[in-house]
């Protein structure tokens, strides 16, 4: 498959955006100019970057409680989503929904979600009504080792096998459900053997190497836009942060965590760029500057911005309020 | 008019709401052209095909999970479970996906999911196919709930529910399955919102939805009898509540009692009986009473089946224990 230097280089961009909205969110929280709770996505860029390449602008994702990642790779804009972590009216769900529930319906991310498992039954339903609708648009279900001991996995992979629906189950496997090892959680070695309970097609991947994620996440694309199915595509990574920030994740042994920091994908991807001619120390350099403007544009807007109204607390929970919603 | 059952009812409605509107589409367990342990969707298999009429395995959260991502992305699924007892297997897909996601993604698309099952006892099906859990869905912030007691009934507010744009539960009642009656033909819409006034009275109201709304136009009729005027209404929606319907009622009246099938204990009547105190004492003569069933699992044996669920008698008994007939 070819990479053209253009792909190339927006995978670059959308992975240090993404890292540098991670870490502008992760030092506002510790400075307590941020609150709520953060999933963060550091370490894990490569895969939501090197899927979303593949990925058209009617094309939709699902996404988890981790899942700034997705949506910045989906087109979602920084400062929307800057402001909703931050509580802000001008948020993608009026300050309702924070970081665990951002969404852009209009770039075709159906949502991240706080319940583990739970964007899978939705992928699938998404997925249905693109086959339903004669589109040739797909959906991909992001999610992480420990959702695949949820029984949402399993229903949802055998629903979408036996429909054959445009649906690609991307997992990214970081090793960890919460605090405890994929290992001790599960007697398969691996995720993507699963997919042979299902008779679908499963595969293993770098996770650290949008390039390999990239071919992976775009075979099973073409599959499944041409029409033959789900696959299941495994993504093997490692998040930097705990499970959520102020986790300090003392269950990594430090030989592990010495080993994923070698491998960031960002430095990785970096001296590939570099040592492959694709880009120049300056293009490099050029890129990191302006995502970092981006995200500090990003905080700027969120700050400036005004927290919303009690009213906004009975919008969208019915179509009109009603009636016996208000006293006598 | 048309004379039919429940079952037909619910055939009628559904074949007429996925004629006019390719959007609606059935899923659930077991809906394929020689299954369906209700009978309510035969026919629609074979004129719809199975691209609209769904027979989905046993995986109570993927179907109901799917239908949340279905409506998002702009069907109108119809996500039917034979009995409520099974909603215990996708109570997340219900309680923190349907009832939420527009809301928590700040309204960015509708949600027009109808999940259409089937509650109630009296049939010896014991404890996990007899239970009435309408209370535990009315707590819930964001799903509408209604319930239907006859065929017109289940044919008019489940096409409502289709065409709602928010997510609708329908609960019919498994006791009234066989039930006749006459049905308007072709298109019948009953609003969601707005009980049903089923008989006039003047001095007791008795409120109810679902089979009981049966039983408290028995325990009227006998009433009657007695020179006692009984008033029932039907609450149809549960969630929104027709407040209004029952004040104006109890103007009249000034003496309630709620009837469900339900257990009482953190039942839906504890809600009416609150609103009906919060906002309506005045109106009250005499003290409030529930009529419901035993606050335990249901019962298999039809001996314990006529203690545990409330009857027309158990009704006349509360109504007389407000003092309107000497005892």
């Amino acid at each position: 498959m070819e990479h053209s230097k253009e792909v190339l280089l927006e995978i670059y961009r959308t992975m240090t955006r993404i890292r540098a909205f991670e870490e502008k969110g992760a030092e506002l929280a510790r400075t307590g100019k941020m609150h709520g709770t953060l999933h963060l996505y550091s370490g894990e860029e490569a895969i939501a970057a090197g899927v979303c390449s593949c990925l058209r602008e009617t094309d939709r994702i699902t996404s988890t409680h981790r899942g700034h990642g997705h949506c910045i790779a989906k087109g979602a804009d920084v400062k929307r989503m800057m402001a909703e972590i931050f509580g802000k009216s001008t948020g993608y769900s009026k300050g309702k929904g924070g970081s665990m529930h951002i969404a852009d319906i209009s770039k075709g991310i159906i949502g991240a979600n706080g319940i583990v498992g739970a964007g899978m039954p939705i992928a699938v339903g998404v997925a249905f009504a693109q086959k339903y609708q004669n589109e040739d648009n797909v959906t991909v279900a992001f999610f992480g080792d420990g959702a695949t001991n949820r029984g949402t996995f399993h229903e949802s992979v055998n629903l979408a096998a036996i429909l054959n629906l445009p649906v690609v189950f991307v997992c990214e496997n970081n090793h960890y459900g919460m605090s405890t090892a994929f290992a001790y959680h599960s007697k398969n070695k691996t995720v993507s053997q699963r997919a042979q309970a299902y008779d679908i097609p499963g595969v293993r991947v770098d996770g650290n190497d949008p390039v390999a994620v990239r071919e992976a996440a775009s075979e099973a694309i073409i599959r499944a836009r041409a029409g033959e199915g789900p696959t299941l595509v495994e993504c093997v990574t490692w998040r930097h942060h705990g499970h959520f920030l102020g986790d300090a994740g003392l269950y990594k042994s430090p030989e592990d965590e010495k080993y994923w920091r070698g491998h960031d994908p960002i430095p990785v991807f970096e001296k590939k760029l570099l040592e492959e001619g694709i880009a120049g120390q300056a293009e490099i350099e050029a890129v990191q500057a302006e995502t970092n403007a981006e995200i500090t544009e990003a905080v700027r807007f969120a700050e400036e911005s005004s927290y919303p109204e009690s009213s906004v607390i009975f919008e969208d929970l019915y179509e009109e309020i009603p009636a016996d919603f208000f006293m006598r | 008019m048309a004379v039919m059952n429940l079952r037909q009812a619910i055939q009628n409605a559904m074949d007429i709401e996925m004629g006019r509107d390719p959007r609606v589409f059935i899923i659930g367990e077991d809906v394929g052209r020689n299954g369906c342990s209700f009978g309510q969707y035969n026919g629609l298999p074979d004129k719809y095909g199975d691209r609209r009429v769904v027979n989905a395995p046993i995986s109570e959260s993927v179907i109901t999970g799917m239908g949340v991502g279905a409506a998002a992305a702009g069907l109108r699924p119809v996500v039917h479970h034979d009995f409520i007892d099974f909603l215990g297997c996708c109570f997340d897909e219900i309680l923190n996906q349907a009832a939420k996601l527009r809301w928590m993604l700040g309204g960015q698309m509708l949600m027009p999911l109808t999940i259409d099952v089937f509650a109630g006892g009296g049939s010896a099906s014991a404890s996990q196919h007899s239970q009435s859990l309408e209370a535990l869905f009315t707590h819930i912030p964001g799903i509408k709930v209604v319930t239907t007691s006859s065929p017109a009934d289940a044919k008019g507010l489940l096409a409502s529910a289709i065409r709602d744009d928010d997510p609708v539960m329908i609960i019919h009642n498994k006791g009234l399955l066989g039930m006749t009656g006459e049905v308007p033909e072709g298109e019948y819409l009953i609003p969601i919102g707005k009980a049903n006034v089923v008989r006039e009275g003047s001095d007791v109201t008795l409120v109810s939805y679902s089979r009981m709304v049966h039983e408290c136009l028995g325990a009227a009729d006998d009433l009657a009898k007695e020179g006692v005027s009984a008033e029932v209404i039907d609450l149809r929606s549960l969630v929104p509540l027709d407040k209004e319907a029952i004040f104006a009622s109890l103007e009249k009246t000034g003496r309630l009692v709620i009837v469900h099938e339900a257990v009482g204990k953190s039942g839906f009547g504890a809600e009416v009986a609150a609103v009906v105190a919060e906002e309506a004492l005045d109106l009250l003569d005499a003290p409030i009473r529930r009529v419901t069933a035993l606050f335990s699992p249901v019962p298999y044996s039809a001996a314990l089946e006529s203690a545990y669920f409330p009857d027309k008698s158990k009704v006349i008994s509360a109504v007389k224990s407000l003092g309107l007939v000497k005892q």
